[in-house]
């Protein structure tokens, strides 16, 4: 029993976590373009370094 | 590329006007590029507008199907537009300043993702409670809910706080109040439940309410409209200084605002005319099309009489001004522009009209419950369980979610055909209509002339013709010049062309003197037919002379846009009267109107007419849906219940209208039509499912049955019924056809402008 208040910090840490991690990713504009980025996997390589170059910077 | 202009050269020129400062070294211009379909477009676009001098980097965003460009603001500005013409896509610039952060978006999102998290870490938590954990640990769980839930509250419902805290202070209500009654009550007993060892803590209840409140606030600030007035639009058509000529002959720049009637001012070929007047000098062709919708260019003389916003297409001009800018026509169209705004009945939306009745329910339910079980128990613990009960059953979550959610899956529908709807309240209102106001120029026709007989013309008249065309931008130069052939230019052109404004174009060569333009100049007085036989009034034409003899007729028309047939038809059959309303002369009104097989129709109208028009149809009865494209129908379009633009009108009519479809085709205007229909009928569904959900649980909470766990299996029940309700809009979409769609559906604009 004594364990569970452990578990539930834990899994509290992970939650916020993941909550840190969305806030990121909305912030860096990586909702900006979904459908784009589902077409941009499959660019060949050479484009890849250039595409983050021109990635808008915010 | 051969460098001359050409409609997508001349939108070019805006480039300048519509960017943005980025910082000293860069300016930012945005495009709306609606071909764009899958990442071979990407791909495509980004390696020619990269490739251009000056840019520093070009970026599509395929989802909202645009294109920013940064480029060196040390350079001139590139010419974006041709070359998405050239590689086939037809582009439009985006007005600067529309891509302003949404900062009560990004507020409302972090907002959503707290609640979130907060609601699934809870709920975690309240399972296990609900499964049976034995005291200790319950109470351990409700504390460290609690704890949770506390910077959730603070952090994701001011923003319900907030504006049921400025109702209150007006003495108001509104649906925050109930809301955040209910979410701080729900917090502060289950606050209580926990020091006291209780069994039921209403944790979860409370933030899962925010959560599921906010996603349909975000859905629904989505759809509202974007601050963004069409009149502004309108002082940029012409530039801010011109060309006064002084009396000793000299030319200075002065400010629009310093002239005065009387003056001399310059207006260039290419140039819009800055104030209304007369020409004193010059001789050129006038497009008229977006002051008064006529579709053919008129020449214009000393003595003819200009109007701001006419543009100048052949040669420069002396206009001697008859109105200060303030008096001219431009002017004229801002007020009546502003008055139609103002004038336009508030509309109030569904969604308001609902949580306008539901609001005072609401409250009073949950008093008299409480009332009640004072009355009966006497113990005022359980009264405001069971007030919190029937606050947390009742709450319009599912209500919240009917009507933002469907419009937004209507808005996506929308999209994906190339209409953007400006917001929500929009598709509500193209619900109402029984009646259609179509513009004829740009809107129901192309508004760009289209060679008409061209099987009988020989091919080396043509190519002949086409290569001459090309030196000018006369709109029929500019549809010959489509036939140009780049492989095997036509002979005898090489040497010296002149533009003779208001006539036509000259070419002097070894074969002789090759003149295209009016058959009065270009033909001698022997070779010329009899008066009339050329003066259809229903058609353009131009000829096409060796030496004064004739080699040619061109005839041309302004073609009907796809799909105006179809469109007609289709809003015919939803039994919607049609009605055409042009500033066109009458010929080709009647014409037209015959084709289509329409009844009421009223040529040589001015904006002004137009409006009145409205207005008279408006206090018949009728809700109009006004389709237009020119400035001259931007208060016509500004006065409707709802306003339909195509994606070529002037910015003036887009931003005026509340929808703008961006593909060629007029199918769009029945489809939205259809579309609102649908959505309506969802939405209606979407608040029957929502009343009878809420109204079933509702005994069931003032009894006091209603334990956490059925309120936390409620709300989420019926929110994702009403979501899964406004998703059935999607059925049959197919959004795998757009990249069936990619090979054959080129842009139509850019097969007729490149060279």
């Amino acid at each position: 029993m004594s364990i569970v208040p452990y578990l539930v910090i834990i899994s509290l840490c992970l939650g916020a976590v993941g909550l840190v991690v969305f806030l990121w990713s909305l912030k860096n504009g990586q909702y900006e373009d979904l459908d784009g980025a589902a077409e941009r996997v499959l660019f060949d390589d050479e484009s890849a370094p250039e595409d983050r170059r021109a990635a808008p910077r915010r | 590329m051969s460098g001359h202009p050409t409609a997508a050269g001349l939108a070019d020129k805006g480039i300048l006007q519509a960017s943005s400062v980025v910082d000293d070294s860069l300016r930012q211009t945005d495009l709306s590029v609606p071909s764009i379909r899958c990442g071979g477009c990407i791909w495509k676009i980004e390696q020619a507008l990269n490739a251009l001098d000056g840019v520093e980097r070009a970026r599509v965003n395929l989802s909202t199907k645009r294109v920013c460009v940064l480029w060196r603001a040390d350079r001139e500005a590139p010419p974006l537009i041709r070359t998405l013409a050239d590689v086939g896509y037809a582009a439009h610039l985006e007005e600067p300043g529309n891509d302003t952060p949404d900062r009560t978006l990004s507020e409302l999102i972090r907002a959503l993702a707290v609640a979130g998290f907060a609601t699934g870490n809870i709920m975690l938590l309240s399972v296990s409670v609900w499964s049976g954990a034995d005291a200790a640990a319950r109470d351990l769980f409700h504390g460290v809910s609690a704890l949770i839930a506390l910077p959730a509250l603070v952090y994701s419902g001011r923003i319900f706080f907030r504006s049921a805290a400025r109702a209150i202070r007006h003495g108001r209500t509104n649906m925050d109040v109930p809301i955040s009654i209910g979410v701080l009550l729900a917090f502060g007993l289950s606050l209580f439940e926990t020091f006291e060892g209780g069994e039921q803590a209403y944790f979860e209840a409370s933030v899962m309410l925010l959560f599921f409140l906010l996603i349909g606030r975000t859905l629904d600030h989505l759809m509202r409209e974007k601050a963004r007035r069409a009149v502004s639009g309108l002082a940029k058509l012409v530039p801010r200084v011109v060309q006064v000529v002084r009396a000793d002959g000299h030319h200075v720049t002065r400010p629009l605002s310093s002239v005065e009637p009387g003056m001399s001012v310059l207006v260039a070929a290419g140039e819009r005319v800055p104030v209304d007047g007369r020409v004193a000098a010059g001789l050129s062709d006038v497009d008229r099309s977006l002051v008064t919708g006529e579709s053919a260019p008129q020449s214009a003389g000393v003595g003819s009489v200009v109007q701001a916003g006419m543009l100048n297409l052949t040669g420069p001009l002396t206009v001697t001004a008859t109105a200060a800018e303030a008096g001219s026509f431009l002017a004229d169209m801002v007020r009546l522009m502003e008055r139609a705004e103002a004038g336009r009945p508030v509309y109030r939306r569904v969604a308001d009209r609902a949580t306008r009745f539901y609001a005072p329910l609401v409250h009073g339910v949950a008093l008299a419950s409480f009332v009640g079980w004072m009355v009966a128990a006497g113990d005022l613990h359980q009264a405001t369980v069971v007030a919190v009960a029937v606050l947390i059953i009742t709450c319009p979550c599912a209500l919240g979610l009917a009507v933002p959610m469907v419009q937004v899956v209507a808005a996506r529908r929308l999209f994906e055909r190339g209409i953007m709807i400006k917001d929500g309240a929009v598709l509500e209102r193209l619900t109402d209509i029984d009646a259609v106001v179509f513009d004829k120029t740009g809107t129901l026709t192309m508004g760009a002339p289209v060679l008409r007989n061209r099987q009988a013309i020989a091919p080396e008249n043509l190519a002949l013709a086409a290569a001459l065309g090309a030196q000018s931008r006369h709109p029929l130069s500019r549809a010959l010049a489509a036939f140009e052939d780049k492989e095997s230019p036509a002979m005898p052109v090489s040497g010296h062309v002149t533009e003779h404004p208001g006539c036509g174009l000259e070419a002097l060569s070894d074969h002789g003197r090759f003149r295209l333009g009016r058959a009065a100049w270009a033909l001698d007085a022997a070779a010329r037919p009899t008066p009339g036989a050329f003066e259809d009034s229903d058609q353009t034409e131009t000829v096409l002379s060796k030496d004064g003899e004739l080699l040619e007729v061109f005839r041309f028309d302004d073609p009907l846009r796809p799909g105006a047939r179809e469109a007609v038809g289709a809003l015919k059959a939803r039994g919607i009267e049609i009605h055409l309303l042009s500033g066109d002369r009458a010929g080709p009104v009647r014409r037209l109107a015959g084709d289509l097989g329409l009844d009421v129709f009223e040529a040589a109208l001015r904006p002004r007419d137009k409006v009145a028009y409205l207005e008279g149809l408006a206090e018949a009865g009728h809700k109009v849906l006004m389709v237009g494209d020119g400035l001259n129908d931007a208060p016509a379009l500004a006065a409707a219940q709802v306003s339909m633009a195509p994606g070529t009108a002037a910015d003036v009519g887009r931003n005026a209208a509340g929808l703008v479809f961006l593909g060629d085709g007029l199918e769009a205007v029945p489809f939205a039509v259809a579309l609102s229909h649908r959505a309506d009928r969802l939405i209606r569904q979407n608040f029957l499912l929502a009343i009878v959900y809420n109204g079933a649980a509702l005994p069931f909470a003032v009894l006091g049955f209603v334990t956490p766990l059925v309120a936390a299996v409620a709300m989420s029940l019926s929110s994702i019924a009403v979501v899964a309700n406004a998703l059935r809009l999607n059925a049959g979409s197919g959004r795998r056809r757009r990249h069936e769609g990619t090979k054959q559906r080129r842009p139509a604009f850019a097969l007729e402008t490149t060279e």
